[in-house]
């Protein structure tokens, strides 16, 4: 067996370099290519559907460099892929960071927003890129930011400015900063990578001979919590990405899996069968002490989630005869029963705001997500594929990740919280696993 | 405590349906032949102790089939007969749902073979149940034959 290695995200925002490992090609199905990108490659993205509402907005070129038109591009892409954007063309616009805004020309053109902004690369090999929006209703400006960074941190100054954008225009917080992590299986070869929200930028954090599975993100960002089967079974361990120390978390005998962190990052729920079957119990994130048992049942419980208050965990358990969703407070009293349609009903994920619940449901011999709304226990089909498992919330709880089943390999994908949206995004040369959207970046 | 009274009895019919085997006398079941088949141990590749170590299950089941009794009655009365020697059963299914509740599920599977070996009086210390859910699938297709492979436990002896 080949020992696990970490390498850190020291090397991050790796942007604008060619990947050593892995050769992306790039191709925006809506948008056409991003010229000039160096190509990261074997990622493929494709969106269908649109919003409910979608906000006509110009994204200029930014002047003054060749960045410019990247970190443009960029953008588009960001708000393209949220369906909640209709993108206004700005052909021959030549706008700078200065330049004053004709208003009622882009309210002609059609846009509701005009983002434009220049690019300068500085004596010490910097850019700066400094970023205006303009309102063309109101006629006056929304947004005016000077961002500095080095050449590979472009496209994260990009989707930083996206983020910006959104939320100005939407009044939601964007999360086109954050990040995201799967496992990656090629061949015999499992990688817990970590990547931007969009896909690219991909960074190795582990990499095994034997299975990964379950990685959670800390609510900080600082650290994935996550099953590795290489001591020859299930074993939780707490991986700190910026240094990659990691450390077993809970190794006790048996199986143990299904990691989540506490809302304060204090705590991790996990699942230990130390007992007999799988059973939840929840352990200090910082050195496993303080194992407490949370559920006694003689059947399966497992896949413990935390609600947003951190008060109570949502769970599947068997205890009815078939997997179904539960919760229970941390501090006693009788599980209650969340769903009941269907005789499979697993992994659930609770929304932000902790009002939907996500869960992987079978019907009809097929495996979907679902969203149920906890405050009229509606549910709604999210997706329509034949093998949809691993739903995570985006941060801001807009949009759902998940890993589907497409043309017999396992893909991201990814659709709007309303279901309106979709993509996808293939990667060539291997298998996309158990992907989870992280936390709010910092 | 329904569940409890349910539980009781499924020992209860296994308990039962042991005694019901217990006539089958070792060297019958292994057809004791040349081939050193009847030979107990079970590191050595000609013996029923190596050759029959999987237990199947039915999709999503859990409960040890009537046709496995007797392949795990062999390796419990082994085991109650070596108190030092130490197995482990890792459970499987197949690749069908979420890899967790896979998880838990081989985890069953792996739990229904230890109780029966328990009540031949193997030793809890003898046994460690753990499983690999769907994701180390001994089949790597995706037919019915080939789900049905992989929805097992296996004894993996300890030296």
């Amino acid at each position: 067996m080949m020992s696990p290695h970490s390498s850190g995200n020291r090397q991050s925002a790796r942007s604008f370099l060619p990947s050593a490992r892995i050769w992306f090609a790039l191709c925006l199905a809506m948008l056409g290519l991003l010229a000039g990108l160096p190509a990261h490659a074997q990622l493929r993205v494709d969106i269908s559907g649109t919003g409910a509402q979608q906000y006509p907005v110009a994204i200029a070129d930014f002047s003054g460099d060749a960045a410019g038109a990247q970190i443009a591009e960029i953008i588009r892409a960001d708000l393209t892929r949220s369906g909640q954007f209709r993108l206004i063309s700005t052909s021959g616009s030549n706008l700078t960071v200065d330049t004053p805004i004709a208003f009622d020309e882009w309210r002609t053109r059609g846009a509701d927003f005009i983002a434009y902004g220049t690019v300068v690369r500085t004596p010490d090999g910097r850019f700066e890129v400094k970023y205006r929006l303009g309102d063309t209703v109101k006629r006056g400006p929304l947004d005016g930011v000077a961002f500095s960074g080095t050449e590979k941190e472009l496209r994260r100054v990009a989707h930083q400015i996206s983020d910006r954008i959104y939320e100005k225009i939407t009044g939601i917080r964007g999360v086109f900063a954050t990040r995201i992590a799967y496992v990656l299986k090629q061949g015999n070869t499992y990688e817990l990578q970590i990547a931007d929200a969009d896909g690219q930028n991909p960074q190795v954090a582990l990499r095994s001979r034997e299975p990964v599975i379950s990685p959670a993100w800390s609510p900080d960002g600082s650290r994935l919590a996550y099953v590795s089967f290489e001591s020859g079974k299930p074993v939780v361990y707490v991986h700190q990405l910026a240094t990659s120390k990691r450390f077993p978390v809970a190794n006790f005998k048996g199986n143990n899996s299904a990691p989540a962190w506490s809302p304060d990052g204090s705590q991790l729920a996990v699942v230990l069968t130390r007992d007999g079957l799988s059973q939840i119990y929840t352990v200090s994130a910082a050195d496993g002490s303080n194992l407490r048992r949370i559920t006694r049942s003689p059947l399966i419980d497992t896949e413990p989630v935390f609600s947003p208050d951190g008060r109570s965990i949502y769970f599947t358990s068997d205890r009815s005869g078939s997997p179904q969703i539960y919760q229970v407070g941390l501090d006693g009293g009788e599980p209650r029963r969340i769903t009941f349609n269907g005789g499979y009903n697993i992994s659930p994920r609770i929304s932000p705001d902790g009002k939907t619940l996500l869960t992987v449901t079978r019907r009809d011999g097929a495996y979907r997500i679902v969203s149920l709304n906890l405050t009229n226990n509606t549910e709604s089909f999210l997706t329509a594929g034949r093998d949809d498992q691993s739903p995570s919330f985006a941060p801001n709880g807009m949009q759902v990740l998940y890993a589907s089943v497409q043309g017999g390999r396992s893909v991201l994908a990814g659709v709007s919280s309303d279901g309106r949206v979709r993509q996808t995004l293939s990667i060539l040369n291997g298998e996309i696993r158990e992907p989870t959207w992280g936390p709010f970046s910092k | 405590m329904k569940a409890r009274i349910a539980k009781a009895l499924t020992i209860a019919a296994v308990a039962a349906s042991l005694a019901a085997c217990s006539s089958v006398s070792l060297d019958d079941q292994a057809g004791a032949g040349a081939d050193g088949s009847g030979i107990l141990d079970p590191f050595n590749p000609q013996s029923i102790l190596a050759k029959q170590r999987s237990v199947y299950f039915d999709f999503n089941g859990y409960t040890v089939s009537e046709q496995y009794r007797s392949l795990v009655e062999t390796h419990g009365k082994y085991l109650a007969s070596k108190p030092q020697q130490r197995v482990v059963i890792e459970g499987n299914t197949d690749a069908r749902g979420g890899s967790e509740y896979n998880l838990a599920l081989g985890q069953r599977r792996a739990e229904a073979v230890r109780r029966m070996l328990t009540l031949i009086g193997v030793s809890d210390t003898q046994v460690e149940t753990i499983s690999f859910g769907k994701e180390k699938p001994k089949a790597l297709g995706d037919s019915d034959a080939d789900y049905a492979e992989n929805r097992r436990a296996d004894f993996n002896y300890k030296r």
